[in-house]
């Protein structure tokens, strides 16, 4: 086990290494030159060609390539992401402004796409056929159908319009003011759930049915146990095994649903950041975050490989 | 020899009954009433897409400034736009580029990933590790994320759509197939074939490849769901064809703005998404029940 | 001796694409106290399931328990709901089952000791620490070495006997009444077979409990059951004492089953006879003798009459066969079959011996590695193959024969050429 763990976390290492390099080669071929979006953002009306190449200097992107990379990444060694060229802050504290966010808003949809989803999979898989399997079967269905962003919109027009219930915009930080905080984050956090929760819900049905086909569950029918006994200690954990590789994926599908999200409520979070940035060629940011998005994906697969681990003894043994 | 009967008597009696496998394929994949509504959805929108120019009531890019934002009624069924074009005639029109650009995505996708996944997973060793680390480093961006990268790198245009999306979705093909050369490569016939002194390339293009592609048609199927929901969020999010041209994407967006007065305008392009994705789905799922039913779960 | 199992005219029927399969037919049979007694049969002639049926395990849909009565105790099994708690009192503490796959019948996730324990405590009140210790007791009993560290162990920790030796401690943990083995040792190697047969009728005498062993093995059944029934398509088709039906067979099917038993008494020109044919397929059966289309023995009555009922052809002893075959045994001397050929074949193949040789292995070797650590050093070797050596001549059939499986299994998958010498 402890080799396993060696080894994930030195392909982790090598992982985020390819995924610098990678986003870092994606953003020298993105349109537009940042020092010309820095003068126009900033109003420089007669840039000359000696103020650009001070820009250029002072942004570092006058050097080849590769000496960019390496100081970008002895700059991300020292803890600095560079500047943003549009609003010339520190990237840093613009990450720092939209993390919170983002964390909060995807982590409460990944917490609860798993304690929704796994439950509404396994009674949909005890239930086979079954009204609440049918229920439950239409759900995840229409929930790995429905676009996030439009299932944001419907929410809106329900919630906010028609039944003025919930705020529908913007951002109120839940440490200051607990009850605003919740309730402009329940609309978001609604839609980033519904896919990973539906996706959980379909993998757990069909493990669950794989699993209770078994011989050991037939075993244990013949050992006199009764059908929870049988459903929670003997096959949930193994029907978790599938289960939790696409709970590590659901990261990823979080992340993308937050760069919809996020427009749609108009918060100001890490999605939203990435998206704007994109499109106003403000690189720093850009690779800042998809190198942020990395690392955290990265890391979430190895708790992935290290929990299967701990439910599967067969692995944990080699 | 009298040994060998009884075992084939063994063999067989522990097949199951034998009725022809097409008709069994056929009975699984169009038992289910859902899979054949899948199957209508699916034909619908291609003659709908294709004959676009006859269906449509009207120009979609004609705007009508006297009569903007206006609720359904007989002359515009889903009423029109903040620039008075019909919802209908750009719902029809934007058809067409959900079809071309999820079906081309998805193909551009799979023939470049099962290429890397076949390579990866014969050769194996170094040409593994550096294709597979390869796919798992793309993996690691959120795929609309990616997408919208590439696609801000290319410059927008359906084009560079299809191909931010293609490259987005490359790696569950490279990986699925490898598994499956992989776990192919074991089995009894290919050692028989290396021991025929079968080459390589005739071993993978013979052997392997027909073997593969039951998964590989199933995961197709199923992407092509994820591909026109990935191309609406581009389309959302502004990147993709440009305005006027439809897509039902940017419609939902445009539909955001007047959401009070005019909720028709984001709806219905969202209702078509749903339904288009479900459609695909559902027909994804049939033919994995038809083809491989071992593979619920994976997919 | 009293009864304790009866069943009457049990029908188990699959609904699957193809149609309805029953594949248990109206049968009927009773196991005693303190008796043995084996079932016998094909593959899918619905001793297994026949066999579930009476535990209920059948899995609902697409099978379905349709009639009968499984009277244990006096009491109708089947008037319990299938998996309510009366049937489940009974699996617990009654009947207990050994399945055929050890390698399948144990959770890969749980240790020996949550899977053997958790019934214990629940039907023998016993609390976590007394289930262990008895866990610990019932594992020393079927012979696990070390068993108050194995006990902690996982399923894939145990190699396949051992499995099925805790799947045994299992079935013994429940202090049943009756076990019902359902093809114990197919799975295994041919000296663990022989082990684990003998270790299971010694436990079941200690315990005086009732063994229904079910196999395709005449050989097993006859050393261990006092009586056998034969099935055949879902029915029984012969019954009797195991004496009486090895010295006096009165069913084709039997018969066909003694002679493709190979016997290394015999002299080596009797010529194994396969049943030919195949067995049914069990939909839209016709109402006639479901052995008939391979059945030698067959006459104009078999085709026109509807299906013979088991009648008494002995003392104690039933066949469901319409023709009298003790008298085709008398007149034609034990051999329905001719075996003209057999003998100038073994003649040929002597002679072949002499000839050239197809393949000469020299000393063959193949290790594999057993890796560790990061940079997988190699830390140990596992010598699968360690210098063997032999020839193969042609027109030859060479057995190679061991009672480690992984030799075998190596040599065939990675080196296909050493495999072809087992064919010869």
């Amino acid at each position: 086990m402890k080799t396993l763990i060696a080894r994930r976390l030195i392909e982790a290492v090598v992982m985020v290494f390819l995924t610098t390099v990678m986003v870092f080669l994606i953003m020298r071929f993105l349109p537009g030159d940042p020092a010309l979006v820095y003068v126009s953002q900033n109003e420089i009306d007669t840039a000359t060609p000696e103020q650009i190449a001070e820009i250029r200097h002072k942004f570092g992107i006058d050097k080849p390539i590769p000496i960019q990379y390496v100081n970008w990444i002895k700059d991300l060694a020292h803890g600095d992401l560079g500047r943003s060229v549009i609003s010339n802050d520190s990237v840093n504290d613009e990450i720092a402004r939209a993390l919170p966010r983002t964390m909060y808003l995807g982590g409460c949809a990944f917490v609860l796409s798993i304690i929704l989803g796994i439950p509404l999979g396994i009674v949909s898989a005890v239930r086979r056929g079954k009204t609440a399997d049918l229920i439950s079967t239409l759900i995840a269905n229409v929930g790995i159908t429905a676009p996030t962003f439009w299932v944001g919109i419907i929410l809106i027009l329900i919630f906010g319009y028609y039944l003025s219930w919930l705020p529908i915009q913007g951002w109120v930080s839940p440490s200051e003011d607990l009850w605003g905080g919740i309730s402009h984050m329940i609309l978001p956090v609604i839609c980033l759930t519904v896919y990973p929760m539906s996706a959980v819900a379909r993998q757990t049905r069909s493990a669950m049915l794989e699993v209770i086909r078994q011989d050991y569950i037939r075993t244990a029918w013949s050992r006199g146990l009764n059908e929870r006994q049988i459903i929670i200690r003997h096959a949930l954990r193994n029907a978790l095994i599938p289960v939790i590789t696409l709970i590590g994926m659901n990261i990823r599908q979080i992340f993308g649903g937050q760069v919809l999200i996020e427009t749609v409520f108009n918060i100001y979070g890490i999605g939203k950041l990435s998206v704007d940035a994109l499109f106003s060629s403000d690189y720093a940011i850009v690779q800042s975050v998809v190198l942020f998005m990395a690392i955290v994906v990265v890391l979430s697969s190895l708790l992935v490989d290290l929990s299967y681990g701990y439910i599967d003894p067969r692995i944990r043994q080699d | 020899m009298a040994l060998e009967n009884t075992m084939t008597i063994q063999k067989f009696a522990e097949a199951p009954p034998r009725i022809s496998s097409t008709r069994r394929l056929l009975r699984v994949f169009m038992g289910r009433k859902i899979v054949i509504f899948g199957i209508i959805i699916i034909v619908l929108l291609t003659l709908m897409a294709i004959f676009a120019p006859w269906i449509a009531p009207y120009d979609p890019n004609a705007p009508a400034l006297m009569n903007t934002l206006e609720s359904p009624s007989k002359a515009h069924l889903l009423g029109t736009d903040q620039l008075g074009r019909d919802t209908l005639s750009r719902l029809i029109y934007g058809s067409r580029v959900t079809i071309i650009v999820s079906v081309v995505a998805v193909n551009i996708a799979a023939i470049i990933g099962m290429t890397l996944g076949l390579i990866a997973g014969f050769y194996g060793k170094v040409i593994n590790v550096i294709i597979m680390r390869a796919m798992d480093t793309i993996m690691t961006v959120p795929p609309i994320l990616l997408a919208v990268t590439i696609a801000a790198v290319l410059g927008g245009g359906i084009k560079n759509v299809i191909i931010a999306l293609g490259i987005a979705m490359i790696p569950p093909y490279a990986r699925m197939m490898c598994g499956q050369v992989l776990s192919v490569l074991k089995k009894d016939y290919i050692v028989a074939a290396e021991v025929g002194g079968a080459s390589n390339l005739r071993i993978m293009l013979s052997h392997i490849l027909p073997n593969c592609f039951p998964p590989l048609i199933v995961l197709l199927t199923m992407q092509v769901g994820r591909a026109v929901l990935a191309e609406a969020s581009l389309s959302f999010l502004g990147i993709g064809i440009k305005p006027p041209d439809p897509a039902w994407g940017s419609m939902v967006s445009e539909g955001y703005q007047n959401l009070m007065i005019a909720p028709i305008l984001s709806m219905a392009p969202g209702v078509a998404i749903m339904l288009v994705v479900f459609a695909a789905n559902m027909v994804g799922d049939g033919l994995r029940d038809a083809l491989d039913p071992k593979l619920r779960g994976t997919l | 001796m009293s009864v304790l199992l009866n069943v009457t005219d049990l029908r188990t029927q699959f609904k699957t694409e193809a149609g309805l399969v029953k594949a248990v037919d109206g049968v009927s049979y009773h196991i005693n106290h303190n008796e043995i007694v084996g079932v016998v049969g094909e593959s899918g002639s619905g001793k297994s399931v026949c066999q579930m049926s009476t535990l209920q395990l059948i899995p609902t849909p697409p099978g379905q328990i349709v009639n009968g009565q499984i009277c244990f105790e006096g009491k109708d099994l089947l008037k319990y709901p299938a998996n309510g708690p009366d049937m489940r009192k009974i699996r617990g503490s009654e009947i207990a089952m050994i399945f055929q796959e050890p390698m399948s019948s144990l959770n890969p996730v749980m240790t020996i000791n949550q899977q053997l324990s958790q019934s214990m405590q629940l039907y023998q009140g016993l609390n976590k620490s007394q289930a262990r210790k008895r866990a610990v007791e019932l594992l020393e009993m079927v012979g696990i070495p070390a068993p108050e560290s194995r006990v902690d162990n996982y399923p894939h920790q145990f190699s396949g006997g051992m499995r099925q030796r805790v799947m045994i401690a299992m079935g013994l943990s429940c202090k049943p009444k009756l076990i019902i083995a359902d093809e114990p040792t197919t799975a295994l190697d041919v000296t663990t077979q022989a082990v684990l047969l003998e270790l299971m009728k010694n436990l079941v005498n200690q315990f005086n409990t009732s063994l229904v062993l079910v196999t395709h093995n005449l050989g097993v059944v006859a050393r261990y059951a006092q009586r056998i029934y034969v099935m055949y398509a879902g029915r029984i088709v012969e019954s009797g004492t195991t004496k009486e039906i090895f010295a006096n067979p009165r069913h084709p099917y039997t018969i066909g089953l003694l002679k493709c038993v190979p016997r290394l008494d015999e002299d080596r020109s009797r010529k194994l006879v396969p049943i030919e044919g195949l067995p049914p397929n069990l939909i839209n059966m016709p109402d006639r003798c479901s052995f008939l289309p391979r059945c030698p023995y067959r006459t104009d009555r078999c085709f026109n009459e509807p299906r013979p009922g088991l009648f008494s052809v002995g003392e104690g002893h039933e066949a469901a066969c319409y023709v009298n075959m003790t008298e085709h045994l008398q007149s034609r001397s034990d051999k329905p079959v001719e075996i003209k050929s057999a003998a100038p074949k073994v003649a040929k193949a002597e002679k072949a011996k002499t000839d050239d040789t197809l393949l000469k292995i020299r000393n063959l070797k193949i290790h594999f590695p057993v890796t560790k650590g990061l940079l997988n050093k190699k830390v140990a070797e596992v010598k699968a193959v360690d210098g063997v050596s032999f020839d193969v001549k042609s027109g030859e059939t060479l057995g190679l024969v061991g009672g480690e499986r992984l030799r075998q299994d190596n040599g065939r998958a990675q080196h296909p050429e050493a495999a072809g010498t087992d064919r010869g």
